[in-house]
Parts: structure tokens; sequence; C-alpha cells
């Protein structure tokens, strides 16, 4: 262990930032191409851990527990379940890729160079979004976001936050009733 | 030599977390006393459990293998590492492979941020509880993952029917949890906090375990989230899913040896992990009992003696044994046995009257003596109640706790919290309310 | 070296668009609903790095109160689960009838 990681602080960042980033894109690859849906699973389980771990060094660790509770632990678990109720090995064995694979791949690598020549051209020279020094205030950041909630001075998403809840339960009536025997 | 003692003086004399001030070395330390100390409770939960469900059922429980049956565990344990590793066929290997590691992994790393004093937690996260919470919801993949990897009805049925259970007990204790962490805003500024150590000194502040405030609200809170933790970690009486004359062992009945020893270590660490929960939340973590009636420096010297005599006692009863133990040439090595395990903890108790080691520890021993009442609870529930039914499980998670968990929350917030709620939010959410309808129309 | 050493906005980004086009790649390609719906969930993922960046790149322009990335990435998570909950069980309910997990076979409705 590097006795030096607390007085190096851009090193480590480094270091954490490629090792979660490979993790995040192998996990990924991992996702789209195994033919068992529960290897793709557990491969979205360890991207989704990956991302919040990425959280935490964004200083979002709100965001992060978040993530790690809805989507690692709920949906997740959603997937898993819905993939054991309906049998998957038969699956498994029939041809993975469709017709059009060779479209897709064409119009994600069109979109992949759209993207390259966006952060390429304007990074020639000098950096696109300059970042000022200043110090993110970690322990506070919870509060933080009760703030931007519900204060009135700071921000209002207030309405966003009942939408959502109400989205919410559009989405479990909606749910319910499509996975119901007889309505 | 001097420096090393100095340097760990200067360290303990610290007032922060090893994690916040970003010290990696005391860091680590601290995740190795919490491993050690983790595995040592697990040992000591299988001895005490299989003694005092004997003892509760009229029997001895283990006596033979070490004096009353003190190395029981280990011989357990060394039987476990020494079985045939069985893959049934057409299990998929390397997901059978994974998940008791996810499992272990999820209840493992919850103990980062559990307070066993106001520094002695291995970092204070500024979510510390909605991290708990989050992290024992990924025990639920690896049970559902193992249940599927066996490749079997019965691990299947076992997995589906657990994960469910656990799924719908960790709605009711989210909401208990809430409940008990609007309680931390009663400060002068109204912020709450979501880290552990914030909600224990809250409850310092307001000199009142969270058991107590606003009178039946906090008892109620407390009762949905003991009921709920028993129900998450899959335990009698909600142990349906891995009970034997049911299901054959359910999602683990696949795993045999060293495998199926990692799913008895993450139960076991789950359950101490949902205990620390609720003795931070509502039992006032590392705080000494009646902080207010029995207050004072008399009061405050005679309850730091008690770590000592706590361990004098059960050094005491080692020797009573021993008195008592048949005066057989063959059980001469017991004997002996039994005498020095009294003696070490003999040793350990006077240890713990010296006044420099008692300030310093009796944090982290009022912590564990409230986790370990937990313990004692879980195997007297275990020793008492029938196992519930599925379905009647899913009843009483989903009908009973779940709507009273959302009427002490709105209970909790509305007269509970009535200090504190008026003037600071009530009042300007309306104002903000209007101001939008103003906007918008 | 340095410029690679020092992590800013742009190297999350740059991840960001990996994960977004990891998940097209898997959106258009795989014929598996089940594995469709998961790559959607990584495109959700991949917006909501890019937003949380953002977030941090705001706030180092303007306080570090200036959470508002945060709160759209907590929205978009909220949002991905009640999609993710809903796509689910239409999945359901078209196995239910035709036995079926491949997105091409959901032809009943050609002419």
């Amino acid at each position: 262990m590097n006795p030096n990681l607390a007085a190096n602080p851009p090193v480590a960042t480094a270091f954490f930032f490629y090792g979660l980033a490979a993790v995040m894109v192998i996990g990924g690859i991992m996702v789209i191409t195994r033919k068992n849906a529960v290897h793709s699973a557990l491969a979205l389980i360890t991207t989704l851990l990956a991302q919040a771990a990425l959280y935490l060094m964004l200083y979002a660790p709100f965001v992060a527990g978040v993530q790690i509770i809805l989507y690692a632990g709920g949906i997740m678990v959603l997937f898993l379940f819905v993939i054991m109720l309906i049998s998957i090995e038969r699956a498994s064995k029939e041809r993975q890729f469709n017709k059009l694979w060779l479209i897709g791949i064409v119009a994600a690598a069109a979109l992949g160079g759209l993207l390259i020549a966006v952060y390429t051209t304007t990074s020639k020279g000098r950096t696109m979004f300059v970042e000022r020094p200043t110090s993110y205030v970690e322990s506070q950041n919870t509060q933080a976001v009760a703030a931007f909630l519900f204060d009135r001075s700071t921000g209002m998403y207030m309405f966003s936050f009942e939408i959502a809840s109400l989205l919410l339960l559009v989405a479990i009536i909606g749910a319910v009733v499509m996975a119901k025997k007889r309505i | 030599m001097h420096d090393l003692v100095q340097y760990i003086q200067s360290y303990l004399d610290s007032n922060q977390t090893p994690g916040a001030a970003g010290n990696i070395f005391w860091a680590v330390v601290y995740v190795l006393l919490v491993f050690v100390g983790l595995s040592i409770a697990v040992i000591a939960m299988n001895w005490l459990e299989r003694k005092i469900l004997a003892h509760m059922q009229v029997r001895l429980g283990p006596m033979r293998v070490g004096p009353h049956g003190l190395l029981q565990p280990i011989a357990d344990a060394l039987k476990l590492l020494l079985k045939e590793d069985i893959i049934p066929e057409e299990a998929d290997k390397v997901v059978f492979w994974i998940a008791p590691f996810i499992v272990v992994l999820a209840a493992f790393t919850v103990f980062v941020v559990v307070p066993f004093g106001p520094t002695h937690a291995i970092t204070d996260m500024n979510i510390g509880i909605l991290f708990m919470l989050g992290v024992s919801s990924l025990a639920v993949l690896g049970i559902v993952t193992a249940g599927w990897a066996s490749n079997s009805h019965y691990p299947l049925i076992g997995a589906l029917r657990s994960s469910a259970q656990m799924v719908s007990y960790e709605v009711a204790m989210g909401l208990a949890v809430v409940s008990a962490i609007m309680m931390t805003s009663l400060n002068e500024s109204n912020t709450g906090t979501l880290s552990m150590i914030g909600i224990v000194q809250a409850q310092l502040a307001q000199r009142e375990w969270f058991l107590f405030k606003f009178f039946p609200l906090g008892i109620v809170a407390f009762g949905i989230f003991a009921i709920a933790m028993v129900a998450e970690t899959n335990r009698a009486p909600f142990d349906l899913p891995e009970a034997e004359s049911e299901l054959t062992a359910g999602f683990h009945t696949e795993y045999s040896g060293f495998r199926w020893s990692l799913f008895f270590l993450a139960e076991y660490s789950a359950m101490i992990a949902v205990s620390s929960i609720a003795v931070t939340l509502w039992l006032g973590g590392w705080l000494r009992p009646f902080p207010n009636a029995l207050s004072g420096p008399t009061w405050d010297l005679a309850f730091s003696l008690i770590p000592g005599l706590t361990f004098l006692f059960l050094a005491g009863m080692c020797f009573y044994s021993t008195v008592r133990m048949p005066k057989h040439p063959l059980f001469r090595i017991q004997t002996m046995g039994l005498a020095g395990f009294g003696a070490l903890l003999a040793a350990i108790g006077l240890v713990l009257f010296i006044p420099a080691v008692r300030v310093r520890v009796s944090d982290i021993f009022w912590f564990s003596a409230k986790v370990a009442g937990f313990m004692y609870l879980y195997i007297w529930y275990r020793g008492t109640f029938p196992r519930y039914r599925f379905d009647q499980l899913m009843k009483v998670g989903w009908k009973v706790l779940l709507p009273t968990g959302l009427a002490l929350l709105i209970v909790t917030a509305i007269w509970g919290m009535r200090s504190a709620v008026w003037a600071d939010v009530v009042v300007p959410m309306w104002l903000g309310f209007v101001d939008l309808l103003r906007r918008i129309f | 070296m340095d410029a690679m050493l020092n992590i800013s906005t742009l190297h999350y980004l740059v991840l960001g668009a990996a994960l977004f086009l990891l998940g097209i790649i898997g959106v258009l390609t795989r014929r598996n609903v089940v594995i469709v719906l998961m790559s959607i969930e990584l495109i959700l993922n991949a917006v909501n790095l890019n937003l949380v960046a953002f977030s941090r790149y705001w706030q180092s322009i303007h306080g570090p109160n200036a959470l508002h990335g945060q709160i759209f990435a907590i929205f978009v998570i909220t949002d991905a689960a009640a999609e993710a909950a809903v796509g689910l069980g239409i999945l359901i309910a078209f196995f239910r009838n035709k036995e079926t997990v491949n997105v091409d076979e959901v032809n009943l409705l050609k002419w």
C-alpha cells in the first residue's frame, strides 16, 4: 500500500477512476454479449456498483446511496425474479443477435464518431470544462440535497418530487395490471 | 519504540474516525479489528445459540467437545473446512461459485459505518444509515443467484420465497428507520443527519434515547424494526425458506462445506448488522443507560466499572463450573482448560478496571452489550415461537407492518415533530406552493 | 500523460459516452427482451453519470450547494425503476401469450 496516498491525491484518484472505468466498461460489454441472462444481470450489478463508487468520487454520496438501494438492490432483484419466472434455458440456446446487428453497430459507431468529434475538437488546446478549484463539502451533501428539494430559497424541486411519486404510483398500478393473470 | 507509543497515543486522542481523517493505516487496522471481532462474535453466537436453545428446551446442548462444549464451534468449523465440495452437475459453475461471496460481501461491508464509539468506527459517511440499508439489500441478490444456480427445485423455491420475504420486510424497515431519522432534526438548526455517529450524538444532545421519544411512537417504531429485522435475516419465526422440515434447507441446500459456512457466516453477520442499526437508532448506540435519572460523577464511575465486573462475573461462572466438573482423570484436561479460560476472562476483567483502558473501552462495551442483548432475543425467539407459514409471513409484512409503519411515520411527522415542523417547514412549504400556483396560473 | 492523470469532467463524459454506446449496441442488436431492458438501464446509467459529472463542474463554478445535476440524477433513477417495473410486467404478459422472449418474434400485429 502506497504510504503517500494521502499526500498525492491525483494519483490515487486516477487509479480508482481508471479501475472503476475498466470494471464498468467490461461489465457493460458482458451485459450485451452474454448468452445467459443471469450472467448479464450479474455483470450489470457490478457495473451499477462501480457506478456508485464513481458517484462517491464525484462527491455525490446521496446519489451513490440511492443507486445502491434502488438500482442494485431493487431493480436488479426485479430483473432476476423475472428471469427466473420465464424459462430462460431455451432462450440461451437460440440465436442471440438479430438479423440487423450490423446496422446497429454501424449506427452506434456513427454516434460514437460524433461524440468523439465533439469531445476532441473543443478540447484542442484548452480544456472543455475548466473547473475552478473549490472544496466540496461531502459531509453536508444530504442536507444540501434536502435543501434543494424542499427549501424555497435554494431550489424548488418539490413539484418534480410530487410528480415523481405520482409516476411511481402509476408504474405500480401498471405493473400489477400487466402481470396479473385475470384482471 | 517510544515513537510508536507516541504515534498510537496521538492517534487515540483524535476526535475523528480514521476514514474521516483520511488515515489509511488506522482505517485498515480498524477493518482488521472489526473483521476479527465479527468472526469471534459469530463463533460465540454458534456456541451460545446451541447452549441457550438447549437450556430452553431442558436439555444440555453440546457438552463433549470441550468443557461445556466450548470447543464445539471450532470442531464445526474444522468439519466444514474439510468436507467434500460437491457441486451439482447441471449447476452453473460460475454463478454457483459467486453467490456465497455476494452474500458475504453484503453482510460484511455494512460494518464500515457501524459506530462502536464516537471515534470508533471505520468511517463516518454522511449517508451512514442509507448505506447500511442499501448494502444489506444486496444480500437478496446473492440469495436469488444461489437458489437459481443450484438448478434444483427446493433451492429455487426457497430462494424465491426467501428473497420475496426479505424485500417485503425491507420496506417496513425503511419506514421505521425514517421515523427515527426524523427525530434527529430536533436541534436548533432543524437539520437532521443520516450519519450513524450523528444519530447517536443527536440522542446524546437531546439526552434521551429515541426509544422513549414521543412516548408510544419511538417504541412502536422500534417494535416494527425489531420484527422486520428478524424477518430480514430469515430467522425464526420467519425462517420457512430455510427450515429443514419444510424445504430441506432452502436456498443453501446444494451448498456443502466451506460454501455453506460462508452463508452461515453471512447470516450471523447480517443479524449483528441489523441489530447494530436498531441499537444505534433507538437504543442510544454507545451511550450508557440512564443518562438522566442516574447522572453525576459517582454514577458515571459506577457505570464505568460495569465492563470489568461483567468479565469478572463470567470468570466466576467459569470457576464455578470448574469446581463442579467430574473428578475423573479423563476430565483433567477439560478442567484445566476451563480454569484457564476463566483465568483469561478474569485477566480481561482486571485490565478493564484500569482507568485509561476503562474510559476508552466503555463505549465499545455498551454497544456490544446492547447488540449481545439483541442476539439473545434472536435465540429466544427461535426457542419460543412456532414458524410462520409463508402466506402468513407475507400477510404480516405487507398488511400489518407496512400500514403501521406508514401511520407511524405520518403521526411522528405531524404530532411528534410539531415543535420543529410548523414554522420552519410547513409555512415555507405552503408559501412555496402558493408561489408555484401563482407562477403557473 | 499529465492530462490523463488529472481526472477532469471530460474523463467522466467520455466514460459516460462509452457506456451509452454499449447500451445502444445492446438495444439494437440483442434479441432477448430482458437483455434489451438491461441495456436500457445501461443507457440511463450513462446519462446519470453525465449529469452527476456536470453537477460537480457546476459546483466548482456556482458554489458547493449547486446540486442540480444530482437531483436530476435521483429523478432519473426513480424513473428507471418505474420503467423497468412496467417493462417487465409487459414482458410477463407477453410471455404468457406466446412463450418466447425474443424481440423479433413480437410480430402478432404484422400484416
